[in-house]
């Protein structure tokens, strides 16, 4: 037990694999906020130009 | 477009300041794990993420059965609201598995049942998408997504049980799990509260990117009834 104690290393460095994971969560997450942000954007457009359509033809 | 609601706005704000709290707790209030070091504070993440795309499967699920009992369109632009956000957060938590793996079991990847099945639960939804895509009668569409998402449902508690089941390497946290999982700890005090904490505000992050989706979703539908009428 006390042997064991001297014997074990301290926490092996992943410090970098923490980093890409935690990238990853992130910037997933930006991505698809920012494509929510962008097709809410086109289909205003889409919609203002079909009402436009709609009010020539009325 | 109807404007925005006062209480969406009230969760977009709550579901950051939650983020915000969350990402403090992962990375300065939960200890250093003590054998596999830092990529251990990936697990808070990606079990939430975890979490968040098998509601999303469930909810797809549920919006289904209600659709066919109600047919009502509304309930299949919940259901393909669910669906894209489980995707995206199901893809979030194989990838950060995949991550955590490389130092831990000493590889990207391998085909453990837990890691199968939810890599097929993620193409079950993939190919849900695709083949919505394929069909051009919204009505027939929606009948076919409900279905889809009802059987596709199956895989979500095949995945979430997978592990308590086949002999796997893959580490249970929460309950007992095989004692050949290779990376399992036992959570201190401080750990478990990052944990619940994370779980909370990804319940949060659900919510509140589920209300915006099914908004695009309306706005979507609403233009496609408009071309339909101006293409008579």
């Amino acid at each position: 037990m006390l042997f064991s104690f001297f014997l074990q290393e301290g926490p092996a460095n992943t410090t970098n694999y923490m980093i890409a994971g935690y990238a990853v969560i992130f910037g997933v997450m930006l991505i698809y906020l920012i494509s929510l942000l962008v097709r809410q954007r086109n289909l205003q457009k889409d919609l203002e130009v079909l009402e436009e359509i709609q009010g020539e033809e009325q | 477009m109807d404007s925005k609601p006062r209480l969406l706005t009230i969760i977009d704000i709550v579901t950051v300041v939650l983020l915000l709290i969350a990402t403090y707790m992962v990375f300065f209030y939960a200890p250093q794990e003590a054998v596999m070091g830092d990529v251990q504070r990936v697990f808070y993440f990606h079990v939430a993420a975890g979490w968040v795309g098998m509601l999303g499967f469930i909810g797809a699920a549920v919006a289904g059965i209600i659709y066919l009992i109600k047919k009502d369109r509304k309930w299949d632009i919940v259901g393909l609201a669910a669906v894209e956000i489980g995707i995206v957060f199901i893809f979030i938590n194989i990838v950060t598995g995949s991550i955590w793996a490389r130092p831990i079991w000493n590889t990207w990847w391998t085909w453990d049942p837990r890691l199968t099945t939810a890599t097929v639960m993620l193409l079950i939804y993939f190919a849900y998408l695709m083949l919505r895509q394929g069909i051009e009668d919204p009505d027939r569409r929606a009948r076919f997504a409900a279905v889809y998402a009802i059987v596709g449902s199956l895989s979500v508690p095949l995945t979430y049980f997978s592990a308590r089941i086949f002999r796997t390497i893959h580490p249970i946290v929460i309950g007992s799990g095989d004692p050949n999982a290779t990376g399992s700890f036992d959570m201190t005090p401080m750990m478990l509260q990052t944990f619940m904490f994370g779980l909370l505000t990804f319940t949060f992050i659900f919510i509140d990117l589920f209300w915006h989706r099914i908004r695009l979703g309306r706005k979507a539908d609403q233009i496609e009834q408009l071309r339909l009428k101006t293409m008579e």
